[in-house]
């Protein structure tokens, strides 16, 4: 038993050092997979509580939000009001600050327009809730503004700038965060829609201006609601009492500002399960694309007694210890770059909490690779250990497919298209894999494609805001950083299958110039042969891109991408492909025929 | 050297390596095919008679010297004159016959006509001809594993014809072939012989070698005997070579 691990042990380590570059290619590839698994596992356990708590802490943050939102009568109000009043004092109520009276009113700065809650308050510090000044100062009096940190931000509006509120001028004292608000763009999660549009509340950010100016921005359409802040004993033990006060606890508001890293998880799981798709097609074309060289090992071994397992285990040896390296990196890679992920904003202080890999994530990273050396050498070790020896030893490589009807077509078509159908038709499941390969790739950049003219739409239509949303980009960034793996992935697929491809058809190339094609035309028809799956493959993208989109967006909207987006993809996909692939296919069908000939007599 | 030469070479010579390493292939070599005429090359695995082949159908590139083939210079051409050469004035016929397995015996055939960029009918009209002169047409639809050694060879040669080449190579074309199968390809031979195709054969089988009408004898790369036959091939090429039943 030992003498087989041995064996088996050096045969891997020997083929690894021989074969450096593939071993490099197929390690990045399993890295990738991998990294973005353990990533998208560690951010599973990650928050924001940390930032939240700390801005809890420096804005004296209360336990609970009451808003208040009468219909405007001033019979409601009065009542409302009278509610709040009680609850101020009700068992377990331990301090309290407001109601402050809010309004949504449009706002205008450094050439924007959005939504605005504003909201009422003292120049004093308030006991509950005193956002935390980070730039300039406090309200001054009466026509002077505090912007939220993330809302000043999107805006582009400093302290010492001007702002309009429903159309009268105010100066912006300061910029503040606070941990009553969620911050830009989701003030109105909490339940400001109910007075304003949905269009408009998805664009709103929070200011504070005095009492007086708070109330006096409001009007029929837009009346004034009410926050009551409040701190309890025990928040479990308190009761609304009233259909008119929506209660918002701190954990709630803490969830809503956790929300860009939940958008975030949820994107990196997607496209881990795309990147380990590829890591399994790469795997699944070397390990295929190898065999031929591998065959007369496999004989020898046979001849010298090896069993078919043993046979197996060799060949899965190698791609184990790649995914065991990968799978190690990987983790590590996930565990450093999730604290650049689950960075908080600038909507609270301080900076992102560092997740650590716990051993759920590192069991699962581990299994996921070695499942992937799995499945992607699966194929092509049964058949190896079934191969009958003899043809091992002659190494043979496995007859390619005939394709009756593609022969016959290819005939009525050009040389370069008939060679590069030959080519195709030879091994369709190498194609297939090329084709999935971009088909995820091509994917991925729709997806990306497709969310970020979402963006556009929400807040570049008539009547939006023109405003980045801070969410959105900090997804479009994961998704740009994955996308670019997923193309980095793709290319070394498509490497991997043009290194088969032409190892495979070196003699056929040879055959074809000896009756009389062109070089040209034999490295055209080769690079064809690769690029004619790749654009069915970014073909096939486009409505998987928009699905992955639908999905990370949770299935509520279906966009779609600009078409010249789309163009742009398959033109690109068939030039990446064509670049990648030609320089080995220039370089064996420049190679001189009889040698090329030879290699196969021999 | 005759002016009616379709091959003529002078100091052909192909070189591997460099310095201590440095191997003569072809060394120097002078040579003139007439057309019609069956010129057989013979000598020990490694003088540099397949070279020689490769070098003379434009398959590989000589190191120096000069090489005529129907009146236009092979070693200064581009590699797409090359490739019209081969396509238009040269066929092969491979020891390993060189078939594509995925393909049927006919559409093995008609390749090079679809290379040359003849519509599908018509190479497909020009490749069941030949596989009848080849005394194959009913093994048309077969794949290459499901025919015999000769029959393979025979389906090579036919695909060596499809161009209509001025000039035939054959490098050990029944050095894979048992006595039978030898027997049938010689004969095919014969009948290309008597057409008046030009053939140049490469083989270390001396029963092959009797029937041509030339035969050099190679060794290190260069010519050390050349008899004349004198014209045998017109009788039967498998009586002289022993082989007829």
């Amino acid at each position: 038993m030992t003498g087989r691990l041995r064996l088996i042990g050096r045969l891997a380590a020997r083929d690894l050092r021989r074969r450096r570059t593939e071993a490099f290619l197929l390690l990045l590839a399993f890295t990738a997979a991998t990294a973005t698994l353990a990533l998208g596992l560690t951010l599973n356990g990650a928050s924001n509580d940390q930032s939240y708590r700390q801005t809890r802490t420096a804005t004296a943050g209360p336990d609970v939000v009451l808003s208040l939102n009468p219909d405007g009568s001033a019979m409601a109000t009065r009542q409302g009001l009278a509610q709040l009043a009680a609850l101020e004092h009700a068992s377990g109520v331990t301090g309290h600050s407001g109601p402050f009276p809010a309004t949504w009113v449009p706002l205008g700065g450094n050439g924007h327009t959005a939504g605005a809650q504003v909201e009422g308050r003292e120049s004093a510090p308030a006991s509950l809730d005193q956002p935390k000044v980070t730039q300039g100062s406090w309200l001054r009096g009466n026509g002077t503004a505090v912007l939220e940190r993330t809302f000043a931000q999107a805006l582009g509006v400093t302290a010492g700038g001007t702002v309009t509120l429903n159309g009268r001028s105010f100066t912006v004292a300061g910029i503040a965060v606070s941990a009553a608000v969620p911050p830009y763009p989701r003030v109105c999660d909490d339940g400001c829609e109910d007075t304003t549009s949905m269009q408009a509340g998805a664009q709103t950010g929070q200011v504070w201006v005095t009492e007086a100016d708070a109330r006096s921005l409001a009007t029929r359409s837009e009346p004034l609601y009410y926050f009551l802040n409040l701190k309890l004993a025990d928040p479990g033990q308190a009761d609304a009492g009233s259909s008119d006060i929506t209660w918002n606890t701190w954990q709630s508001i803490s969830w809503l500002d956790s929300k860009v890293i939940l958008s975030e998880q949820n994107v990196m799981m997607i496209f881990s399960s795309l990147l380990g798709i590829l890591a399994i097609a790469s795997v699944a074309v070397l390990v295929g694309g190898r065999m031929a060289d591998q065959a007369r090992r496999v004989g020898l071994l046979k001849a010298v007694g090896g069993t078919p397992e043993l046979v197996a285990a060799v060949l899965l040896a190698e791609y184990v210890v790649i995914a065991g390296v990968a799978a190690v990196t990987g983790l590590l890679i996930g565990w450093a770059a999730a604290p650049l992920i689950t960075r908080p904003g600038a909507g609270l202080l301080g900076t992102g909490a560092s997740p650590g890999l716990t051993a759920g994530t590192i069991v699962v990273v581990m299994a996921v690779a070695l499942l992937i050396a799995l499945i992607g050498t699966f194929i092509p070790a049964v058949r190896a250990a079934r191969v009958s020896t003899i043809r091992a030893l002659a190494g043979s490589a496995r007859p390619p497919k005939r394709r009756a009807r593609l022969t016959a077509l290819s005939a009525r078509l050009p040389v370069v298209m008939l060679l590069a159908l030959r080519i195709a038709g030879r091994r369709p499941r190498r194609a297939a894999l090329n084709l999935a390969s971009i088909a995820i790739t091509a994917g991925g950049i729709i997806a990306m494609l497709a969310i970020a003219s979402t963006g556009r739409v929400s807040f570049l239509a008539p009547g939006g805001s023109g405003l980045a949303n801070p969410i959105a980009e900090q997804n479009g960034q994961v998704m740009l950083v994955v996308t670019v793996m997923l193309g980095i992935l793709a290319a070394i697929n498509v490497v991997f299958i043009t290194w088969a491809s032409v190892h495979d058809v070196r003699v056929s190339s040879a055959l074809a110039r000896a009756l009389g094609a062109t070089p040209e035309q034999a490295t055209a028809g080769l690079v064809a042969a690769q690029a004619l799956p790749a654009l069915g493959g970014a073909v096939l993208g486009v409505p998987l891109g928009i699905g992955l989109s639908a999905a990370i967006q949770h299935g509520t909207t279906v966009t779609y991408p600009p078409v010249a987006g789309i163009l742009a993809v398959l033109a690109g996909t068939v030039t990446a492909v064509t670049a990648l692939t030609t320089p080995a296919a220039y370089a064996s069908n420049h190679r001189p025929i009889a040698q090329a000939l030879h290699d196969q007599a021999t | 050297m005759s002016d009616a030469a379709l091959v003529r070479a002078r100091g052909l010579r192909k070189e591997y390596g460099t310095g201590e390493g440095l191997v003569r292939a072809v060394d120097s070599v002078d040579l003139d095919v007439a057309a019609g005429e069956t010129v057989a090359v013979m000598g020990p695995s490694g003088c540099g008679k397949s070279t020689l082949l490769h070098l003379l159908g434009g398959l590989d590139r000589a190191s120096g010297g000069e090489l005529h083939l129907a009146g236009q210079r092979v070693d200064q051409m581009s590699e797409r004159g090359l490739a019209r050469l081969r396509r238009d004035t040269v066929g092969f016929v491979f020891q390993a016959f060189h078939l594509m397995d995925e393909l049927t015996a006919v559409e093995n055939v008609e390749l090079p006509a679809l290379l040359a960029g003849k519509s599908a009918r018509a190479a497909r009209k020009r490749a069941v001809e030949l596989l009848e002169q080849v005394g194959l047409a009913d093994r048309a639809g077969f794949l290459p594993p499901a025919l015999s050694g000769g029959q393979r060879q025979r389906v090579a040669v036919a695909r060596a014809l499809a161009s209509e080449p001025l000039l035939v190579l054959a490098d050990e074309p029944t050095g894979n072939l048992d006595s039978a199968a030898t027997l049938e390809v010689l004969r095919l031979f014969e009948t290309l012989h008597e057409a008046g195709q030009t053939l140049v054969i490469v083989t270390h089988d001396a029963r092959i070698a009797a029937t041509a009408d030339r035969l050099i004898s190679m060794r290190d790369g260069a010519f050390v005997d050349e008899t004349r036959l004198g014209g045998s091939a017109a009788g039967s090429l498998a009586s002289l070579a022993g082989l007829d039943g």
